[in-house]
C-alpha cells in the first residue's frame, strides 16, 4: 500500500494538516502537498478509469506530464474537469471526484471494453461505423457521443465565479523554467545588466535537483538553490514569478505565462488567473525533461510508476507508493530512486536494469546497499487489477519467457529522459536526434527566429539535453550569457558553479520490453496512458500503411490528449520508426504545439465578462432611454432603443403607436450615433466627388445633398448627407455602423493614393447629440423652445442653420429620412442630455412620442428610401436600387465607377429594387426567395429576386416590402411568389417602393 | 453651463489607484503639419505652448499640447476655454492649411493618481509601462482592452487616460476593475 | 505575435496594435481603363513565400498607414517606410537583397 512516511517531505509541512474530499470520503493531507501525493497517502493509489478501455489507472507522473490522475475539481461555479491531481495544491475544503466510470471508481460497467480490447484496435471506429450508412446518424453517434468524452462538462446554468486578468509585461531575457538552470540562467543574464523575467510553473524553485542530489560550490542544491532565489532578489532587474508557466511561445518573442494566483488557497481574495502576455528579446528555455515510461505488459497497472516520481513522492512529499518496489530501468538515474528508498527504510526487492553490463557509480552504491541488481533483464509484464501485485522477470534480449516473479506493490520504471522541447518548438525551433541519450534535443543551428531575423530562443540545462549537474549549470550559464549579448547588455561572465554528481553509465534504447515481446504482451503494454494506445496500435497503423508521423497520430489518436503525449511522443515514434525498419530521426515528431498543458478559458478571457465583455457605446441620451422602456437593439457596438414600451405595450404596439404619432403629430428620435465627419482643406470639394457617387463639389455653403458612397469594386458601401459648411469645409454624415469605417477608408484614400492633396478629416461623430425632431408639428415646437428662425423660407429643405434653440447652441438641418416636416438638431454631447429633456417637455401638448430605430425603419420604407444593411449586402450596386439619379454622369472618375463599367455588373439581368404588396396585406418574410420557374441543376427552385426590407405599415395598415426582383421595374403590377418557410408560397404584386406620399408634400412645407 | 453632463457625471473609484472622471477637462483637435512655423506659432499664441514632439507632451499651466501623429495635436485647455479657443486658433489658422475641431464633448477623460498606475495600465494596455520605459513627458495612443485609448503621465503618480465619450462607463469598470485592491501584481513596485 | 516598427510614431506595434492592408504598392486604374488593367488592379495579387512587401496601418496608435518589407515564411520584418511612395526605398531594398540574394517580387529584384 502506498502511505505516508515520518521522514523525509520537504514540501509539506507536517503541522499544517489539510482535510479534503475525494470521491466523497473525507481525507488528511498536509500543507504543501499536491492532491496526488495526498491520495497516495491516503492509500488511493487508483485514481481514475482510462478513457476507451476503462482500465483502473493510478498516477504515473508526479507533475504536469502526468496522463491518469484527472480529477473533476470544485463544485457548482468552481467546478472543472480533467484538472491533473499531480499539480493541484491541496487546500482546505478541496472536493475533487474522479472520472470516466459508472456507476463508482470501484466498480465500473465500462470496463467491459477492456474486456472487447482486441476487437477495439485503432481504427476501429473508422472501419466499424462505416455500413451500413443510416446507422451513423441514428445508432452509431447517440452512442459514441454518450460513451465519449474525458470528464464532465460543467453544468449548463453554472457561472464561473471567478474573476482573470490579463497583464502586459516587457523584459529583455525571459527564463522559463526555475529550476537550478533557469536560475543559472538567469543570475547570469541579469548579473550582466539585463532585465530579466523568471516564471517557474510549480510554487517551488528549484525543480529536480534538491531530489536528485549532489552539490553546487559545495552546498546541497537546496541551498545554492535559496542563495540563487536571494541573489536574484537584490537585483532590480530581476523577477521570479513561481505558480506561473510559460504556455506559449510565439512570433517576435511573443510568450504567454499562465499565473495561478489563488487555485492553492480559494479563501484569498482576488483574480484566480493572470494570463501574462510578455514580449521578451530574447526566451531561456529552462524547462527541463521528463522521464519516459517503458513499454512492457501491464505497464498501466495502478503502482506502476516513473521511477522520478516515485523519488519525489518520497523526498518532496514524504509518501511510498509502496512497501516493496522493483526499479526497471535502462539507465543510471533510477538507481536514485532505489537507494532513496531504501535509505528510507522500504524495500526494494530488485533493480531490473536492461542493459547487459549494467550501470555506473549509482549501481555500485545501491549493490553496497544490498540491494539486488539483475542486468540484460527484462519486466516481461507486471501482474495485478487495480494495484500491482507481481513483476515477471525475463530478459531483455528474450520474447517473454518469465524467468521469476517476484511480489510487490510498485513498480518504479524509467525509460531515458527527453529534453522538454516543447517552448523551443513552438515557434519553428528545430530538433536533432541525440543517439547517446535516445532523445531529440534542440538543434543550436536552426533556432527560431524574430522580427529581424536573428534567433530568440535559446535552451538551458535538461531543456538541452544536459544531464549531468556539471552540464546542466554550464549550459545555463552559458545560456545566460548568449542571452545577454544578444539584448546588448554586458557580455557578464559564464562561468558556472562547480558541481558534483555521480558520473552515469550510457543507456540503452529499450522501445520495447522485452524486446522481442510477443503480440499479447504487446497488446498490454501501454504508450499513451490517457488515449488507451498501445504499442500493437502503433505497429496495426505502419502495417495499414500510415507510415508518416502525423498520419499514426491521428489513426492511433497517440498524444492527441489533455496531455499532448508528454510520455508517450518519443516511445511511440520509436514503436513508428522500428515498425516501418526506419531510423528514429527519419520519422521525425509530431508538431509541439502551446499551450504547453491546458489553460483556463477564463485566462484567456482575461477581464472580458460581465459588463465589460465588450464595450457598449451610449449616447448621451442612454439613462433617459433606459429609464423610459426602451427596448435595446445592439447596433454595432452602441445600444439604440427598438421601441418605447409603454406599460402593457407589446414591441409591436409601441412601435406602430411610434409611427403614428409621428405621421400624425410628433416624434422625436436620438440620431447621436450617426457619423459625423468633418473634412477640410482646399481639395476637399475635389476628394468628397472620387469618395462619393455624386457631385458634392458644386454644393452651396448652407446647403446639403443626400450622396452615396462605394467601394472600389463599385458596391454600395454607405450613403448619408453631407452639409457644406464654408468653402473649404463639409461635413459628411455616415450610418451609425460606417462612422468609423467611413473615416477610415477617407484616411486610407489620403494617406495612400492622394497624400498630395490638401485635405484633413476628424471624425467628430461623439462630439454632437443628434436629435431628430419628426412630425407636422416639428415646426410648432422647435418656434416654442425660440431663438432662431425656422421657417421654410429661412431654413429650407435640404438646408442647414447655426444658431440657439431653446437656449442651447445648435446646427439645425432640414433633412428627413421619415417623409415628415423634419429637423436634424445637433448640440455638443455634454448638453445632449438637457436638450432632449427640453424638447421632451415642451414637446407635450403635441404628444411628443420618443421613437425607436423600428419605427424609423419603417418610415424609411414607407417611403422607398433604401438602408444599408438592407438593401445593401456587399453585392449590390447604386444602379440596382434604382439610384441612378444619385450617380453624377459628369465626374471622369469617382471610387467604383470603373468597377461599375465591368460587364457584371451592366448585365441587365441584375435583380433591381421594387416595392412589393401581398394580395392578402400580410408580411412577407425577410429574405425570402422570389421563385422562378424550373429547377437548377441542383434540383434546387429557380429564384428571380428576394425581399430586402419588410414590414407591417401601420400608416397604411398592410404589409409593405422591397425586394430586388429580375426586370423588376419593368414588371410594375405583376404578380410573383415568395418562399414563406416551410409554409406555402406568398403572392405578392410588384409596385413602385414609395408607398406613401410620393409627392413629398409632407416634408417640403 | 449648468446643463453639462458628463458621460459619467464624474464618477470615481478607490483602489490600487485613485480613479476620476475628470470635470472641466477641454480638448481641441488640431489636424495640420506640426512643424509649419504658422500653426507652432498660432499654437503657442493661443494655447501658449510649444507643439511637442514625437509621443511627447507638453504643458504650461492647465493647456498644454498632446502629439498624436505627425499631423495631429490634441490641445488642452479649461473645458469652458475651449470653444473660443478653438474659434481663435481656427481664425489665426485662416490662411494655412489646417482643421480645428473642438472635441471636448467627444471625450471622456480619467485621471489615475497612486503609485500603482503603472500596474493598472499595463494590465490593459499592450505598451511597456516600465519607469525606465515611459516617463511623464510621454504619451501614448494605443487600445485599453477593446476601445481606442490614449494616455500620458503628468508626473510619477499621475496620468490621464482619454477615450471616446460612448465608452466611458466601458473604460470606467475597466480601470476599476484594473485597479481592485486584491489583484495587485507588484510588477513595478516590489 | 508580429511586431513591427511603425515609420510614424516608433511604435514598436504589436499585432493588435495594426491592421493589415494587404499588398503594398498598387497602381489604380481608374474608368477607361483596360479590362485587364483594372482586373489586375482589382484582384491580382502577389502571394510570395518569402519577401513581400505589404500595407499596414496604426489603427489603434497614430493612425498612419505604413508600407512593410516582410518575410511571409520566417516572418522576419526587412524594415518598414512611408505609404506615400509608389517603390520601396532603396536603404530597403539593399537590406533584403543582402539577407534575401536573388529575391524577386514582381519586377523588382
Amino acid at each position: 500500500m502506498s502511505t505516508r512516511v515520518q521522514t523525509q517531505g520537504r514540501l509539506i509541512n507536517r503541522d499544517r494538516p489539510v482535510s479534503f474530499k475525494f470521491n466523497g470520503t473525507l481525507m488528511k493531507g498536509y500543507q504543501g502537498d499536491t492532491l496526488a501525493s495526498a491520495l497516495l497517502a491516503n492509500d488511493q493509489m487508483l485514481m481514475g478509469r482510462s478513457f476507451k478501455y476503462h482500465r483502473p489507472r493510478g498516477v504515473v507522473a508526479s507533475g504536469s506530464e502526468e496522463p491518469n490522475a484527472l480529477v473533476n475539481l470544485g463544485e457548482g461555479n468552481r467546478f472543472e474537469p480533467n484538472q491533473r491531481a499531480t499539480t493541484t495544491e491541496i487546500f482546505h475544503g478541496l472536493t475533487a471526484t474522479s472520472q470516466n466510470h459508472w456507476p463508482t471508481l470501484n466498480y465500473d460497467v465500462g470496463v467491459v471494453n477492456n474486456v472487447l480490447a482486441r476487437f477495439l484496435s485503432a481504427g476501429f471506429y473508422y472501419k466499424m461505423f462505416i455500413h451500413p450508412r443510416p446507422f451513423w446518424k441514428h445508432i452509431y453517434e447517440p452512442f459514441i457521443r454518450h460513451s465519449a468524452g474525458l470528464g464532465k462538462a460543467p453544468d449548463a446554468e453554472a457561472r464561473d465565479a471567478d474573476r482573470y486578468e490579463h497583464f502586459y509585461a516587457f523584459t529583455d531575457v525571459l527564463v522559463i523554467g526555475g529550476g537550478v538552470a533557469g536560475l543559472q540562467s538567469a543570475l547570469t543574464a541579469a548579473r550582466a545588466g539585463a532585465k530579466v523575467l523568471l516564471l517557474e510553473q510549480t510554487a517551488h524553485l528549484g525543480g529536480r535537483a534538491p531530489v536528485d542530489g549532489g552539490t553546487i560550490d559545495g552546498m546541497e542544491p537546496e541551498a545554492w538553490v535559496e542563495k540563487a532565489r536571494a541573489e536574484l532578489a537584490t537585483l532590480p532587474n530581476a523577477q521570479i514569478r513561481t505558480r506561473t508557466m510559460g504556455a506559449g511561445v510565439y512570433d517576435h518573442g511573443y510568450v504567454l505565462g499562465y499565473e495561478r494566483l489563488t487555485d492553492h488557497a480559494p479563501e484569498v481574495a482576488g483574480p484566480r488567473h493572470r494570463l501574462w502576455r510578455i514580449r521578451a528579446q530574447q526566451i531561456i528555455t529552462a524547462t527541463g525533461a521528463i522521464e519516459r515510461p517503458l513499454s512492457f505488459a501491464g505497464n498501466d497497472i495502478p503502482g506502476v510508476m516513473l521511477a522520478s516520481a516515485v523519488r519525489d513522492y518520497l523526498v518532496n512529499y514524504g509518501v511510498s507508493p509502496g512497501d516493496r518496489t522493483v526499479v526497471v530501468t535502462n539507465n543510471d538515474d533510477a538507481y536514485r530512486t532505489a537507494i532513496a528508498l531504501v535509505q528510507a527504510g522500504l524495500k526494494v526487492p530488485a533493480i531490473l536494469d536492461a542493459r547487459p553490463e549494467g550501470g555506473g557509480a549509482l549501481m555500485d552504491e545501491a549493490k553496497a546497499l544490498g540491494i539486488r541488481v539483475e542486468t540484460g533483464a527484462a519486466a516481461v509484464k507486471v501482474k495485478g487489477a487495480k494495484r500491482v501485485h507481481s513483476v515477471c522477470r525475463g530478459v531483455q534480449a528474450g520474447e517473454g519467457e518469465v524467468l521469476e516473479e517476484i511480489f510487490c506493490d510498485a513498480v518504479a520504471m524509467s525509460g531515458g529522459w527527453s529534453p522538454v522541447v516543447h517552448l523551443w518548438s513552438h515557434c519553428g525551433g528545430k530538433l536533432t536526434w541525440d543517439a547517446d541519450q535516445a532523445a531529440f534535443r534542440p538543434d543550436h543551428t536552426r533556432a527560431p527566429t524574430s522580427h529581424d531575423g536573428q534567433p530568440f530562443v535559446i535552451p538551458s540545462g535538461a531543456a538541452d539535453g544536459a544531464f549531468h549537474l556539471s552540464d546542466v549549470l554550464q549550459s545555463a550559464a552559458t545560456a545566460g550569457q548568449t542571452a545577454a549579448t544578444r539584448v546588448d547588455a554586458e557580455a557578464g561572465d559564464a562561468a558556472a558553479p562547480s558541481a558534483t554528481a555521480p558520473d552515469e553509465a550510457p543507456l540503452v534504447p529499450v522501445w520495447m520490453m522485452p524486446q522481442g515481446a510477443q503480440k499479447k504482451l504487446r497488446m498490454k503494454a501501454w504508450l499513451d496512458y490517457q488515449n488507451d494506445v498501445k504499442v500493437s496500435d502503433v505497429q496495426l497503423a505502419a502495417q495499414e500503411g500510415f507510415e508518416s508521423v502525423e498520419h499514426t497520430k491521428r489513426y492511433t489518436t497517440l498524444g492527441m490528449a489533455t496531455d499532448q503525449g508528454k510520455l508517450s511522443n518519443i516511445n511511440g515514434l520509436a514503436t513508428l520508426a522500428h515498425a516501418l525498419d526506419a531510423e528514429i530521426p527519419q520519422v521525425g515528431t509530431t508538431t509541439f504545439r502551446p499551450p504547453y498543458t491546458p489553460i483556463s478559458m477564463g485566462a484567456i478571457a482575461g477581464e472580458a465578462r460581465g459588463e465589460i465583455f465588450q464595450p457598449i457605446r451610449k449616447t448621451p441620451m442612454h439613462a433617459w432611454h433606459e429609464a423610459n422602456g426602451a427596448h435595446w437593439e445592439p447596433v454595432g457596438h452602441w445600444r439604440r432603443p427598438y421601441a418605447f414600451l409603454r406599460e402593457g405595450e407589446s414591441v409591436h404596439d409601441a412601435v406602430n403607436r411610434e409611427v403614428l404619432a409621428t405621421r400624425n403629430s410628433l416624434g422625436l428620435l436620438d440620431a447621436s450615433t450617426l457619423g459625423k465627419i468633418i473634412v477640410k482643406g482646399p481639395d476637399a470639394g475635389k476628394f468628397l466627388d472620387m469618395l462619393y457617387t455624386n457631385m458634392m463639389s458644386t454644393l452651396k455653403p448652407g446647403k446639403c445633398r443626400y450622396g452615396l458612397m462605394c467601394t472600389e469594386n463599385g458596391f454600395l458601401t454607405d450613403d448619408g448627407v453631407v452639409a457644406r459648411i464654408d468653402e473649404d469645409t463639409f461635413l459628411c454624415h455616415t450610418t451609425t455602423g460606417g462612422a468609423d469605417r467611413i473615416h477610415a477608408h477617407m484616411e486610407e484614400w489620403l494617406q495612400t493614393e492622394w497624400w498630395d492633396w490638401k485635405v484633413w478629416t476628424v471624425n467628430a461623430t461623439e462630439q454632437f447629440a443628434q436629435v431628430a425632431v419628426v412630425g407636422p408639428n416639428a415646426r410648432k415646437l422647435l418656434e416654442k423652445l425660440g431663438g432662431m428662425d425656422v421657417s421654410k423660407e429661412a431654413l429650407a429643405f435640404m438646408e442647414w442653420k447655426d444658431g440657439e434653440l431653446g437656449g442651447f447652441p445648435v446646427r439645425a438641418y432640414r433633412i428627413s429620412f421619415s417623409g415628415e416636416l423634419s429637423y436634424e438638431i445637433a448640440v455638443p454631447a455634454n448638453l445632449g442630455r438637457a436638450f432632449w429633456d427640453k424638447l421632451i417637455e415642451a414637446g407635450k401638448e403635441w404628444d411628443i412620442t420618443p421613437y425607436g430605430t423600428e419605427a424609423l425603419h419603417i418610415m424609411r420604407a414607407e417611403k422607398g428610401f433604401i438602408m444599408i444593411g438592407d438593401e445593401t449586402d456587399g453585392t449590390v450596386i447604386p444602379h440596382d436600387l434604382g439610384l441612378n439619379w444619385a450617380i453624377s454622369k459628369k465626374k471622369e472618375d469617382y471610387i467604383g465607377k470603373r468597377a461599375q463599367a465591368r460587364s457584371h455588373m451592366t448585365d441587365p439581368k441584375r435583380w433591381k429594387l421594387v416595392g412589393l404588396e401581398t394580395l392578402d396585406g400580410s408580411v412577407l418574410k425577410d429574405g425570402a426567395y422570389a421563385i422562378a420557374e424550373g429547377t437548377n441543376e441542383n434540383g434546387q427552385t429557380n429564384t428571380q429576386g428576394r425581399v430586402t426590407s419588410t414590414y407591417h405599415s401601420p400608416t397604411l395598415n398592410k404589409g409593405i416590402a422591397m425586394g430586388l426582383v429580375l426586370n423588376g421595374p419593368d414588371r410594375m403590377g405583376e404578380v410573383i411568389s415568395f418562399t414563406n418557410g416551410d409554409n406555402p408560397a406568398k403572392k405578392a404584386r410588384i409596385v413602385s417602393p414609395v408607398f406613401f406620399d410620393p409627392d413629398g408634400e409632407k416634408q417640403n412645407v | 453651463m449648468s446643463d453639462v453632463a458628463l458621460a459619467l457625471d464624474g464618477a470615481s473609484f478607490e483602489g490600487l489607484v485613485k480613479i476620476e472622471e475628470l470635470a472641466g477637462q477641454g480638448m481641441v483637435t488640431l489636424r495640420g503639419n506640426l512643424t509649419d512655423k504658422a500653426i507652432v506659432k498660432a499654437v503657442k499664441d493661443v494655447f501658449g505652448v510649444s507643439l511637442p514632439g514625437t509621443r511627447e507632451t507638453a504643458f504650461e499651466g492647465d493647456t498644454g499640447a498632446l502629439w498624436m501623429s505627425p499631423d495631429e495635436a490634441l490641445l488642452l485647455c479649461a473645458y469652458d476655454a475651449a470653444q473660443a479657443k478653438a474659434d481663435d486658433l481656427a481664425a489665426k489658422l485662416a490662411g494655412s492649411h489646417a482643421l480645428v475641431v473642438n472635441v471636448s464633448d467627444a471625450r471622456a477623460v480619467f485621471q489615475l493618481k497612486g503609485s500603482m498606475l503603472r500596474e493598472v495600465i499595463a494590465k490593459l494596455a499592450p505598451v511597456d509601462m516600465s519607469p525606465d520605459v515611459f516617463k511623464p513627458g510621454a504619451v501614448r495612443r494605443t487600445r485599453m482592452a477593446q476601445v481606442a485609448a490614449a494616455f500620458w503621465m503628468d508626473d510619477a503618480s499621475t496620468a490621464r487616460v482619454v477615450c471616446f465619450r460612448s465608452v466611458a462607463e466601458y473604460m470606467f469598470n475597466l480601470l476599476s476593475t484594473a485597479a481592485d485592491d486584491s489583484s495587485a501584481v507588484n510588477h513595478f513596485t516590489r | 505575435m508580429l511586431l513591427i516598427t511603425c515609420p510614424y510614431c516608433g511604435v514598436a506595434a504589436e499585432e493588435t496594435e495594426l491592421h493589415g492592408g494587404g499588398e503594398a504598392h498598387l497602381k489604380r486604374f481608374g474608368p477607361e481603363s483596360s479590362d485587364d488593367d483594372f482586373t489586375g488592379y482589382l484582384f491580382h495579387r502577389e502571394n510570395p513565400k518569402g519577401v513581400h512587401f505589404e500595407r499596414w496601418r496604426h489603427v489603434n496608435g497614430c493612425g498612419k498607414w505604413f508600407h512593410a518589407a516582410r518575410c511571409t515564411n520566417t516572418l522576419e520584418v526587412f524594415g518598414t517606410y512611408s505609404a506615400q511612395t509608389t517603390e520601396p526605398p532603396k536603404d530597403i531594398l539593399d537590406t533584403i537583397r543582402a539577407k534575401r540574394p536573388g529575391f524577386k517580387w514582381r519586377d523588382i529584384a
